[in-house]
């Protein structure tokens, strides 16, 4: 077998099934972010101070330091708690704290673009807190977060690219992997680009599809 | 039970700090170098002319949906197969450049589309040659406008810049990856480049805000 095989078909294949590893871990991060960024949101907006200092703290610490020593501080410090150390759930881990981070940002101001009246309406009409949230208050702020959320959906999509760098094999680190095999960098990461473009792509568009409906909705 | 162990972190400090020099001055650089290419594309794309406008809005689109990381990769390794050949440092800052340019088009768009047709007119009206209706009636309060969001993607870029280690250049986090090699400390040494990350955006912040104050000051109406 030669030392350097061409890129072809085959390599190609091997490189667009990795993308089914960027897509999971996406998808993981997603969800366990919307989960923690439905509780950072409401902590941030809670009456109680603490509450809110925390989840401000939270959210200035993960929007104020990079992603990629985030993603470092999760794989090494998952050593320190004794865990073995594993690329796949350190990257799911401090993907899901960092979209837990943004998205509760995020929704915070979908939350409180609700007019300040329909929650003292809801709160006349003798619902609690949970009600009056679960009724009221956040299908309406729902609304005004599909936007924004389907845009940082995008983001979150890329940054999946830099678990590679603690050697989990997605679509770049499979790049990496396929280039070092074939040597031809131009293809192998043309291509890698490509499939990121095709899946990012369509939500950005969507993204802004829908801010547009959005604002001509509301525009009086 | 885990003992933390700083005293290797504060020996290598020197290194550090000298990343984190190349990482302020990386990220300055691909803002002003990338400033000059948002306004000018920008202006390309509000022009009015087709061939220009699809070139622009294919540029943006591209860099928007992939990956930093993909992008530094094929400019480091593939650009080379075109025979040009980038040092870590030149790729790392022509990566940031085009990246940054990408998202500050759209945004400076959206400031020039914020300036009423109106006032273009007045300028005409007044005798004002295009590019002094560009340069004071276009430009000037449409920079204002998207100033808040002109410097929080350049906090993001600053932050963004870490991911150029991948290809070892100099920055901060390449100096984290050799001091955790040599040390071992790899906790110990990426908590604190975390916090100097921290302390650098707060910094910029803060930098920001003076600068608002002394540039925007004139008055808004009226």
């Amino acid at each position: 077998m030669p030392l350097i095989r061409p890129f072809g078909l085959p390599e190609f294949w091997i490189i667009l099934m990795a993308a089914k590893w960027t897509i999971a871990l996406s998808a993981i991060a997603f969800a366990g972010g919307g989960l923690g960024g439905l509780i950072v949101a409401l902590a941030r907006i809670s009456d109680n101070r603490w509450l809110r200092g925390i989840a401000t703290a939270f959210i200035r610490l993960f929007q104020g330091t990079p992603l990629l020593m985030q993603l470092f501080l999760v794989f090494f410090g998952m050593n320190i708690l004794g865990l073995a150390i594993n690329p796949w759930i350190a990257a799911a881990a401090a993907l899901t704290l960092h979209a837990s981070a943004f998205l509760g940002e995020i929704w915070r101001g979908c939350i409180e673009a609700v007019p300040s009246g329909q929650r003292e309406a809801a709160t006349a009409l003798g619902l609690r807190y949970v009600n009056r949230m679960r009724y009221v208050v956040l299908p309406q702020a729902l609304r005004i977060a599909v936007a924004p959320t389907v845009g940082f959906l995008v983001q979150l999509i890329k940054g999946t690219s830099l678990a590679a760098i603690i050697g989990f094999t997605e679509l770049t680190r499979q790049g990496q992997i396929i280039n070092n095999a074939t040597f031809s960098p131009f293809m192998v990461f043309g291509t890698v680009a490509v499939i990121y473009f095709i899946l990012c792509w369509p939500l950005s568009v969507l993204a802004r599809r829908m801010e547009f409906r959005f604002s001509r909705s509301t525009a009086r | 039970m885990y003992t933390f162990n700083f005293a290797p972190v504060l020996a290598g400090m020197d290194q550090l700090l000298l990343g984190a020099w190349l990482t302020i001055q990386l990220s300055v650089a691909a803002m002003v170098v990338g400033l000059i290419v948002s306004v000018a594309c920008a202006a390309a794309k509000t022009s009015g002319i087709a061939p220009l406008r699809w070139t622009v809005d294919v540029y943006v689109e591209v860099i928007r949906n992939t990956p930093f990381l993909v992008q530094i990769f094929f400019i480091f390794f593939g650009l080379p197969s075109l025979g040009l050949r980038l040092t870590p440092n030149g790729a790392a800052l022509v990566a940031l450049v085009v990246n940054f340019g990408a998202y500050g088009t759209e945004i400076i768009r959206a400031g020039i589309e914020s300036i009423q047709r109106g006032q273009m007119e007045a300028g005409t009206a007044l005798g004002l040659s295009r590019l002094q209706i560009f340069r004071y009636i276009v430009m000037k309060p449409a920079l204002r406008t998207v100033y808040p969001a002109l410097t929080s993607q350049f906090i993001y870029l600053m932050l963004t810049s870490s991911v150029v280690s991948a290809i070892s250049a100099d920055d901060l986090a390449a100096a984290g990856n050799n001091l955790q090699s040599q040390t071992f400390a790899s906790f110990e040494v990426y908590i604190v480049i975390t916090l100097m990350y921290f302390a650098m955006s707060i910094g910029f912040s803060a930098i920001f805000a003076v600068i608002e104050k002394a540039a925007f000051q004139y008055p808004l109406s009226r």
